[in-house]
């Protein structure tokens, strides 16, 4: 494949510059694009489009929470918090004063920032172990609050229902509209996160991560770019969690426990920490996990169990295999699924030739 | 009642729980302070052990001390192989690794242990009585009466442990510096292994008695959340450290949930540590006896 390369010359810095400079990569791109524009919406049943929803949602996540974890080197324990907050903000502007979701959407997003920048806070001082333990701290008391404050949280149940999105005179009420609907978001956030990690403030985030005396050394000043990496990495959840919440029509703090936090953190583990590849692997991966435990435990799972202890060993299995995946991951591939990518690719790209 | 009865009944409570957290804290700065590994699963730890000791006593009808003696040898072999396993091979690598291994293992743990033995709560019972000692104004449970008891004789013991003892010596001296350890003639790989083992002793007792008070499930791991702000508060490789955040959280935990939840409907027990530990990390993020080698960048 690698006759594809050849005659590429670029002679303007545009052309150096551009996202995809190979003719193939951008005609390969072109294809993804139209499969998931045109083909695979109008291809497959609703069920699966709902399947593709939910991946969908997880993706625009998972590049958020790499963008601080995997480009900035910050981890964060509070992300399923974050969510939250950008949920219930937008879950209240499109209750009570009857907002429009575009309205609403960004305003759950700048909120999340907002509250991802002041538990970012700390990470000027302590960094490591203590900064986790410090968003964890966060992601508990976030929960605690909205749980608790029922002017935030809208009653006992702390569940708000929330109008389905309309654009002009249109609602988007079934899952190929939804689905639309996401991918519009899915693109915008890979593309932003592309733009993002190679422009300057990108490069000032792969700086920190690498080496943070070095940098500062360097002229970054690294409390500024942390706290912009804590607030574009929560403006992507917050984003996820409006998304989430008008995808199910309801706001629920059950949906952004720490179990949420801790899944994304296995996406972008799994997937491939610093790539935005990674991050889309990542989050199909550990959206489909469950649901394939769960066909593969309705197949087989009757030859050796009464029906409902296959029920009851759904959730445990796919805890199991959740863990052992992350464990597995750190252990023998820590560049996760983007590298096993990259090697085929890589293989491929000089084949049938051995160098 | 009056009111300097009701706080001194919160006090003593918050005296007896926090110094049963203290138990679950050692086992997380046992790791620390050896290995310089963080271990998130300490809570499920607790668990496995609360299980295995729940199970012997009611699904196979084992004594007490048959039971307890089975739990410490499979929470020891548990230790060992962890180690070799999982951790070795993260040694060098970033501490997000290691952080995010070891909350790997605790989604396993806690997918296993249901898995194996059911998902309802089981009993943990002990030859001990129900009825709390009244003292004055002190209404005391004697499991907590217990559980401060072994807490405190285990904190001396590995107190005793560090300071005196040719491996504890060995071992602060291989978390001081691996290097330097190993060229001293130090077996650093055993000394890590066995820092992992005396977790899982400690971790067979914290389920024991955590078992007793709270029931055996899935939910019994949650007791883990509490280690963080009880080492944050004490300093992460200090062993009196663990007793005095231990004390200092149980003691706010109680008095605040006694005073606040009125107002707010209940959940200040879970709230309020962090709050303290959030100020804690801003003012003194080594805690109250670590060792100060937070760098600023």
């Amino acid at each position: 494949m690698i006759h594809r390369e050849c005659g590429v010359l670029k002679t303007t810095y545009e052309a150096d510059m551009a996202l995809y400079p190979l003719p193939i990569a951008r005609r390969a791109v072109g294809a993804v694009a139209a499969l998931f524009f045109l083909v695979l919406p109008f291809s497959v049943h609703e069920y699966y489009l709902s399947i593709v929803n939910l991946v969908s949602i997880a993706v625009v996540g998972a590049l958020g929470l790499n963008i601080l974890v995997g480009y900035t080197g910050q981890i964060s324990i509070g992300h399923g918090a974050f969510m939250s907050v950008g949920a219930y903000t937008a879950a209240n502007f499109a209750t009570r004063l009857h907002w429009p979701f575009w309205l609403s959407l960004p305003l759950g997003g700048l909120m999340a920032a907002l509250v991802g920048a002041v538990v970012g806070i700390p990470s000027l001082r302590i960094k490591g172990l203590y900064l986790a333990i410090a968003t964890l701290a966060g992601q508990l008391i976030i929960e605690w609050t909205i749980n608790h404050v029922t002017w935030i949280s809208g009653g006992v149940q702390a569940s708000i229902e929330v109008p389905r999105p309309r654009l002009g005179g249109f609602e988007i009420a079934s899952q190929r509209e939804m689905y639309f609907f996401l991918l519009i978001f899915v693109v915008v956030a890979i593309t932003g996160t592309l733009n993002l990690v190679r422009s300057r403030v990108g490069r000032a985030f792969v700086a920190i991560r690498d080496h943070d005396i070095a940098a500062e050394l360097t002229g970054i000043n690294i409390f500024r770019y942390k706290l912009t990496a804590f607030a574009i990495s929560s403006f992507y959840a917050g984003i996820t969690g409006v998304l989430y919440t008008y995808y199910l029509g309801i706001a629920n703090y059950e949906q952004f426990q720490i179990v949420t936090s801790i899944d994304y953190l296995a996406m972008i583990i799994i997937g491939g920490l610093g790539s935005v590849l990674g991050s889309i692997f990542g989050a199909i991966f550990v959206t489909l996990l469950p649901i394939l435990i769960r066909y593969a435990m309705e197949a087989f799972g009757g030859l050796v169990l009464s029906p409902q202890a296959v029920l009851n060993t759904i959730p445990n299995l796919r805890l199991i295999l959740f863990g052992a995946l992350i464990v597995f991951f750190l252990v023998v591939e820590p560049e996760g699924l983007n590298r096993l990518w990259r090697n085929i690719r890589n293989y491929f790209r000089l084949w049938p030739f051995a160098y | 009642m009056v009111d300097w009865q009701f706080f001194a009944l919160l006090l003593s409570n918050g005296v007896l729980i926090g110094l049963m957290y203290s138990l679950i804290a050692l086992g997380f700065v046992l790791v620390y302070k050896a290995t310089d590994a963080i271990n998130f699963a300490q809570g499920e730890f607790v668990m496995i052990a609360g299980f295995l000791v729940a199970v012997a006593l009611g699904a196979y009808g084992a004594p007490l001390w048959l039971a307890v003696a089975l739990a410490l040898a499979v929470m020891i072999a548990f230790g060992f192989g962890l180690e070799r396993v999982m951790l070795r091979p993260l040694i060098g690598r970033p501490i997000v690794a290691v952080i995010m291994a070891t909350i790997g293992l605790a989604a396993i743990l806690r997918g296993f242990g249901p898995l194996m033995w059911g998902a309802e709560t089981k009993p943990l019972p002990l030859p001990i009585p129900d009825e709390p000692i009244v003292w004055g104004p002190f209404f005391i449970p004697p499991i907590q009466l217990l559980g401060a008891g072994v807490s405190l004789l285990f904190l001396a013991i590995f107190g005793w442990f560090f300071l005196r003892s040719r491996q504890g010596i060995a071992m602060r001296a291989v978390a001081d510096s691996q290097q330097v350890a190993m060229a001293m003639g130090v077996n650093v790989e055993r000394y890590f292994a066995l820092a992992w083992a005396m977790t899982g002793i400690v971790s067979a007792l914290g389920g024991l008695i955590w078992g007793n008070l709270l029931g055996v499930d899935v939910h019994l791991a949650l007791v883990g959340f509490k280690v963080f702000p009880v080492v944050i508060l004490g300093g992460l490789d200090s062993i009196p450290g663990a007793i005095i955040g231990g004390l200092i959280v149980g003691i706010v935990e109680n008095v605040a949930a006694g005073y606040i939840d009125p107002w707010v409907g209940g959940g200040t027990k879970d709230f309020a540590p962090y709050v303290l530990m959030i100020l804690a990390l801003m003012i003194r993020p080594y805690g109250i006896f670590g060792k100060q080698i937070i760098e600023r960048v």
